[in-house]
Order: C-alpha cells, then structure tokens, then sequence
C-alpha cells in the first residue's frame, strides 16, 4: 500500500494515530487477546481432539491442528479489524464527528482520507499481526519464520475488507446495514473461509463463494509461508486477486467519499 | 408500615408493569424486525460450519460414557451459548444506551414506573427475545437429525435459566459502566466464557483445571441443555440448576438496587 | 383555604457534603403557576426532581396532593406531568409513538392513548410530525412533544424544568402560548427558569433561589416594587473604567452596580438621573433607561448576575 500511497494520504495516517493513541491499548488487547483465546480454545482444545483421530492429520495437509489453524488466526483478525474499522468510524467521520469534512477544507482530499484510511488499516494489522506472531514464537510448535510473511498477507487482507467496506460506508445513511455485513459477510467467512479446515470438507457450491472474497486466498498464501510449503506461481495469482480487492475498493471508496465532501 | 420495614422492602422497588418495557421495544422492533430475525443467524452458521467443518476431522466425542458425532455435541452448547450472548447483548449495550444516553429510564421514572419495572422489563424482554432464538435453533437441531427425545424440549426452559442468569448480570454490570469503552470489558469476558465452557471440547481435556471452567455460568448451562438432549438426568444437575438459579438471583437484586440508586439520586 | 398541592417544609436535598437545597419552605396552590427562579446551580432542579419523586429529600416534609413521595411514589406521578430539562424523548420511536407507548406506562387503555395522541399532537403543533423520526424534529418541536408527553395522564399539576432553554425567540413565544392555555384549562404549572422574561410571563408568584435557599418570594410585579427601583439606567464607558466611573456616580439615584461590561444605576426617575451624569461631564459611549425587571430584583438580592 505504501507504494500507492501519496504524502498527504500519509498526513491523514498520522492523523488517525493521532486520535488512536489515547485508545491503542484496549484495542491491543481486543487485538491480541481475542486471537490468543480462539488459539487456546480451537487450535489445542478442539486439536487434541483432531489430532487423536487417524486420518485427520493427513486431511490438513501433515500439520498438527494447531499449526493448521495458526495462518487462519493471523489473517481472520485482519479481516475482523480491517471490516470493523471500516463501518461505524467511517460513517462517523462523515456523520456523527465529521472528522473527514475538517480535513476537506485542507488541501487534502478524498484520495487521500482513502489511501490513508487504507494505509492506516494496514498498519494496524501489521501490529496487531505481529503481537500474535510474538506470542507464538515463543512455542516450538509454532515457531517458524514463515511468521512474518504470514503477518504481511494478513495485513494485505485487513485492507482488501477495509476498502471495499468503506466504499459501502461512505454511501450508508443508517448503521443498519453493518449488523448486516458483520453477520452476513465477515461471520460466515471466519467460519466457512478456511481459516479453521480444509474448504475441501465443504460442499462444492459453498467452496466456491468462500472463494470469492480476499479471505482464503490470504489464508492459503499465509499457511503456506508458516507451514514451509510455498507455491510461488499460486501465492503470486492469489495475492494479485487480493490486490484487486483493494484496488476495487478503493477506486469506488474514493469517488463515492469525493461526491460526499465536495457536492 | 414501619421504617425498618420500608428499608428492607422499599415500596418503589415493587414489581408492578414490566410488561409496558416490553410494549415499548415491540414498537421499536416492529420497524427493526430484520435486525431481530438476523440474530438467529449466527449460532446457525456456527453449528453448520462445525458439523460440515470439524466433524469429520474430529469423529466422535464420549459425553458420559456414550460416544457421540461432534456435531451433537457441540449443537446443545451452541444454543447455551447464543441463549448467554442473546441475554448480554439485550442487557448491556442496548441498556447502556438507554440508561445513559437515551434516557429512556428517566423517561419512564418520570411515570407510575418504579426502577424494579424497568430492570424486570428489560431483563424480561432479553429472555423472550432468547426464546425465540432457542425455539428456531431446536426446530434446526431436530432438522438435522441432532436431537434424540423429546426430553430435548427441556432445553427450551433451560435456555430460559441461561437468559435470566446472564441479562441480569449484564444488566447489574451495565449499571457501573462509565461509558461505550467499557462494552470492550464485555467483549473480552464473553470469548473466553464461549470458548472455555466445555463448549466445543469435554472438560475432561483440563485436568486438573476443570474447576476453573466450573466457575463459569455457561458451563452449567451447558451441562444442562446437553442433558436434556441427550435425555440423560442425574442427581448432579440439580447442583448446575442450583448455580445458576442463586446467581440469577443475586444478580437480579443486585440490578434493582444499583437502578434505584442510579436513577433515582 | 384548600390544600396545597405542594407543601414542603424544611426540604433539605445533600448529595454527599453538597448541599443542593438548604431547607426551603414552599407552598404552591391549586390552579397557581409557580416559578423558581435562579441561576444555574441554586437548586432549583434538585427541588424539581424531589417534587417529581425520583430524587428522596435528605431532611424535612414534602407533600404532593397531601401524600408523602417516599412511600406513595407510584401514586402521586400518575397525576403529574414532568418536562425535564433535557428532553428524554424516545429516538426509537416515532412521535407519535411516543405519545402513546408513554401512556401505556401510565396504564392507560390502547384506545384511550390513541384518542389523547390525537388531541395532543394537535395541542403541540405536530400533527403533521405524526409520523416522523424525533431526531428529524426542530428544538422547538421537540420541546412542545416533550410537554405533550407529558401531558397524556392529563395532569392536574404540570413540572416544567427550563422549558424554553436553548430555543430561539420564536420558539419560545410558541411555547410560552401553549403554556397560558393550559393555565387558563386549570392546571397547576410548577416551572423553574433562569429567564426573567420567562417568569414574567408565565409565573403568577415564585420565589428566588441562590446556593440552595429561597432569598425572596412573591410577584413578579411585588418583588420588584419591593427590591428594585421603578427605572434602571444602564451605562457603558469605555472599556475597563466602568469602576472608576463608578465613584463619580455615587450619589445618583437610590443604588448603583458596576458589571464588567456596563453601570447601572436604579433610579425612579431614569431620564433625570441621565441628565445628571451629563451635568457631571461624564460621557458615557450609550446610555439606555428601562423598567426594572427581575434580573435587576436578583442581582440587588445577591449581588451577581443571572447569567454567573
């Protein structure tokens, strides 16, 4: 994201750290705590579980259930960050604090508050990200330096939900529809995304809408990097996929926000 | 009656119309219907992607001896579950709104409503909305082959105990909120209450920390909606029953007066 | 004489080592519009609150209707209306749902709610507004469904917490309107107020409140017979002299009062008492003579102004 990223989007990145540091540490804690507990409770609860049953291992490609679902955690918490981040703040920004109509008065514009917001996204991620992959370090089971790629895809991740959820936000006039999103796109894809088994269990039809979405191919490119088994030509064709989410979403996000601030 | 008396059993503390509350969220809810009928979705999408997911990945589980596919396992704690985070979201975030920003309550005091009329209605509303819920999860559950007996309608009044002992902990909890930050404390005590209830995993998986998961609420919801469908009853769910139904009470008088006092200064 | 409709005696209110209300005594009659009057933080509204029973008195006798609000609560808020200075109308609903769900709280029937919803919109000016959203209302037509709310028990005795704060001018005489209609249809109006204008208008008799005690009662018209003078001539200097202008008014009139921004002088004569300061050689930048009103009764009974 950097790369697209133009100084003034930077200004409104520096803007939301700024707002965000009286906050930081109970959204660090939500951040990372949330992640460990699915860690404890799915990956080595319901794993001794898995791993006891012959078959299972093979099923998860030779990986114990814990190192299985470990890129899931990663790139699930991206997805939940980057989409939650990007509804009610949002909308409050044009609606309820107007932060975004204080900076359209400013040389900056709606290209930027989106850049920034999708810079800003990342970053968070990145962090949150990298405190789990601290975290599982500290274990032989999941040691492994495949970690910090593996924190790199789920940020790409975080932004690929935060654009095109933005570009839904500007445009909202009521919060109903986030409840919406929330139980019917981001719920449904932590849990049929692949980030927990193997899409393959599911049915044929269900595999392939999980497909759509940025998720799995996230999860998919991140295991490969913790798991050691890396298919470059297939991560290269999915992270491409991932970008054009953004990309997509950033496009109709910035000329949805410019109609808005500037009608 | 006497001073001593009026303290013990103060007169505005009286349940007398907790069914207007509910009158009043009907109304809000008859516009926002889709909102309610949505929250059915989540402990669904939750039980399908268990079954299709980790059940084959999983085999079976031993509940009391007996072996059963892990979709009937974690099928009776999902509906524990969604009837504990029905009853939370109703009774803090809702109420918090309506306590403090809203006004609503103050509203209400401002008639011949006393402050146990409000907390009996919200706590009330939170369980209706539960049954709702746990009624449609059953009818999935049966659906899908998950259920054994009849018996499995005990859940219904179980789900019921759950609501109650978890709104009015979070309806006594929401009283000392200062503000929307502190929903995040409610967030952070609910994950590991849903994952570490023997929810997904048989407490005998915690040695000897199986106390600490006795602890929690929802374990002994948990228990009981499983032995209702399983239709297995012993002496020792009298005790899970016991928990929850002097927490729920505790609770609940704990609700009225923090209300009173807050309302009422 | 009949019995009040408010009595209180010694009414005490302390929230920890404050003192909100520091033992008043009031009575207001049936059929009276009764005012307190102060600036913000005098007590009014605690008094308020204990009078609307949801806040107990620490000390001292209160009876509504002759009944005591700490054991008959329920009993005596079904016969009152209460307009609290900040509206608590129901954002959820729509206005005219407000009127009847609140209603149903005073257990009145369904149709009996929808028949007083109807007279009531139509009292408030909102028929129209049947159907909206309140956040989409004004904040004068949210504080007229406030008092519609308020009215659907059909109160024999009405609270008004600052009914026109924050409004604007128009608003205000919108709601002043409605106010006397229901004065002139019998109802009791207790109301509190930091606006003279407002007390002037609205109030048959009320007392003035400061740091928790009634400091004066009465009138509008007999308090400021009583306190103040007929006419009040009011001076500005150049900015910053008004004090040492003030020495060389001494002697003028019956009292003067230096504010930060302006002299006054009360006089019974406030053209005469001009012509005067013109003989001294002073010249003022403006000089205006007017009646004196309550605030002039405030700030000669506890030497600040409302507005402190």
């Amino acid at each position: 994201m950097a790369a697209l990223a133009t100084p003034g989007a930077f200004r409104v990145t520096g803007w939301y750290l700024t707002a965000f540091r009286r906050l930081w540490k109970m959204n660090l804690l939500s951040s990372f705590v949330q992640p460990m507990l699915y860690l404890l409770g799915l990956g080595v609860g319901v794993g001794s579980l898995v791993d006891r049953n012959t078959g299972s291992t093979s099923t998860l490609g030779g990986v114990s259930y814990v190192a299985y679902v470990v890129p899931g955690l990663l790139v699930t918490t991206a997805m939940s960050l980057g989409a939650m981040e990007s509804m009610w703040p949002i909308m409050g920004n044009l609606k309820w604090q107007r932060g975004y109509h204080g900076i359209a008065v400013t040389p900056l514009e709606a290209r930027d508050i989106v850049l920034g917001h999708a810079t800003w996204i990342a970053f968070r991620s990145a962090v949150a990200g990298a405190a789990v992959a601290i975290a599982l370090a500290l274990f032989p089971d999941t040691r492994s330096w495949g970690l910090i790629p593996a924190v790199a895809v789920a940020a790409l991740v975080g932004v690929a939900f935060a654009t095109p959820i933005m570009a839904i936000s500007v445009n909202s006039e009521y919060d109903g529809a986030f409840a919406g999103i929330q139980r019917f796109y981001i719920i449904p894809l932590f849990l049929f995304g692949g980030a927990f088994y193997p899409l393959s269990q599911l049915p044929t039809v269900v595999q392939w809408m999980a497909k759509i979405p940025p998720l799995w191919h996230g999860v998919v490119v991140a295991r490969g990097f913790t798991t050691g088994h890396v298919a470059w030509w297939a991560t290269l064709g999915h992270l491409t996929y991932v970008s054009i989410w953004i990309a997509a979403g950033a496009i109709v996000a910035t000329r949805r926000l410019r109609r808005k601030l500037y009608p | 009656m006497s001073a001593g008396v009026l303290r013990i059993f103060p007169p505005e503390m009286v349940v007398r119309r907790p069914h207007r509350m509910i009158e009043r969220h009907i109304a809000v809810y008859r516009r926002q219907w889709l909102i309610v009928v949505s929250g059915f979705f989540e402990p669904l999408f939750y039980l399908l992607s268990m079954r299709a997911g980790l059940g084959s990945l999983v085999g079976a589980v031993s509940v009391g001896g007996k072996q059963v596919p892990y979709d009937a396992f974690v099928a009776p704690a999902l509906m524990a579950a969604s009837a504990m985070n029905g009853a939370i979201f109703d009774s803090t975030g809702n109420v918090l709104h309506r306590l403090k920003y809203a006004r609503i309550y103050d509203a209400a005091l401002a008639t011949p409503m006393g402050p146990a009329d409000v907390a009996m209605g919200e706590i009330g509303w939170a369980l209706i909305r539960g049954q709702i819920y746990a009624i449609g999860f059953l009818v999935v559950m049966a659906a899908l082959g998950l259920t054994n007996s009849w018996w499995c309608l005990m859940a219904l009044p179980i789900c019921a105990l759950i609501g109650l002992c978890f709104a009015s902990i979070g309806f006594a909890g929401t009283t000392f909120m200062r503000g929307w930050s502190d929903m995040d404390i409610v967030n952070t005590l609910m994950m590991p209450l849903f994952l570490f209830s023997a929810t997904f995993f048989p407490i005998a998986a915690y040695g000897s920390w199986a106390w600490v998961v006795q602890i929690s609420p929802l374990y002994h919801g948990v228990a009981l909606v499983r032995a209702a469908n399983e239709g297995v009853w012993s002496a020792g769910l009298l005790g899970h029953t016991l928990f929850l139904v002097v927490l729920s009470v505790a609770a609940l008088v704990l609700a009225a007066r923090r209300v009173d006092t807050l309302l009422r200064k | 004489m009949s019995e009040p409709l408010i009595r209180a005696h010694h009414l005490v209110k302390k929230f920890g080592d404050f003192t909100a209300v520091d033992g008043i005594d009031v009575e207001v009659q049936p059929g009276e519009a009764f005012g307190f009057l102060g600036p913000n933080g005098a007590g009014k509204s605690s008094t308020m609150r204990m009078i609307s029973c949801v806040s107990k008195p620490t000390d001292g006798t209160l009876r509504i209707f002759g009944l005591d609000p700490v054991t008959d609560g329920p009993k005596i808020r079904a016969r009152i209306g209460v307009v609290p200075q900040l509206d608590t109308l129901d954002t959820e609903l729509s206005v005219q749902e407000n009127l009847w769900i609140y209603g149903r709280f005073f257990d009145l029937s369904r149709a009996e709610c929808r028949r007083r919803t109807t007279e009531l919109l139509d009292f408030a000016q909102l028929t129209e507004r049947a159907e909206s959203v309140v956040d989409d209302l004004s904040g004068g037509m949210k504080r007229r469904l406030s008092i519609a709310r308020s009215l659907i028990n059909e109160p024999s005795l009405l609270l008004l917490d600052e009914p026109t704060t924050g409004l604007d001018p128009q608003a205000r005489h919108v709601l002043w309107d409605r106010l006397y209609r229901l004065k002139q249809q019998g109802v009791t109006l207790v109301l509190t107020t930091h606006y003279m204008d407002e007390a002037e208008q609205l109030c048959d008799r009320l007392v003035v409140m400061d740091q928790g005690r009634i400091v004066a009662e009465g009138s509008p018209r007999s308090l400021i017979e009583q306190y103040a003078t007929r006419e009040v001539l009011e001076l500005r200097f150049a900015a910053g002299t008004n004090d040492q202008f003030a020495d060389q008014l001494h002697g003028l009139g019956s009292r003067q009062e230096a504010l930060p921004d302006r002299v006054l002088v009360y006089a019974d004569d406030g053209e005469a008492a001009l012509q005067e300061v013109h003989q001294r050689g002073m010249r003022p930048e403006s000089a205006l003579v007017r009646r004196a009103s309550l605030e002039d009764v405030f700030l000669l009974l506890t030497g600040r102004t409302l507005a402190d």
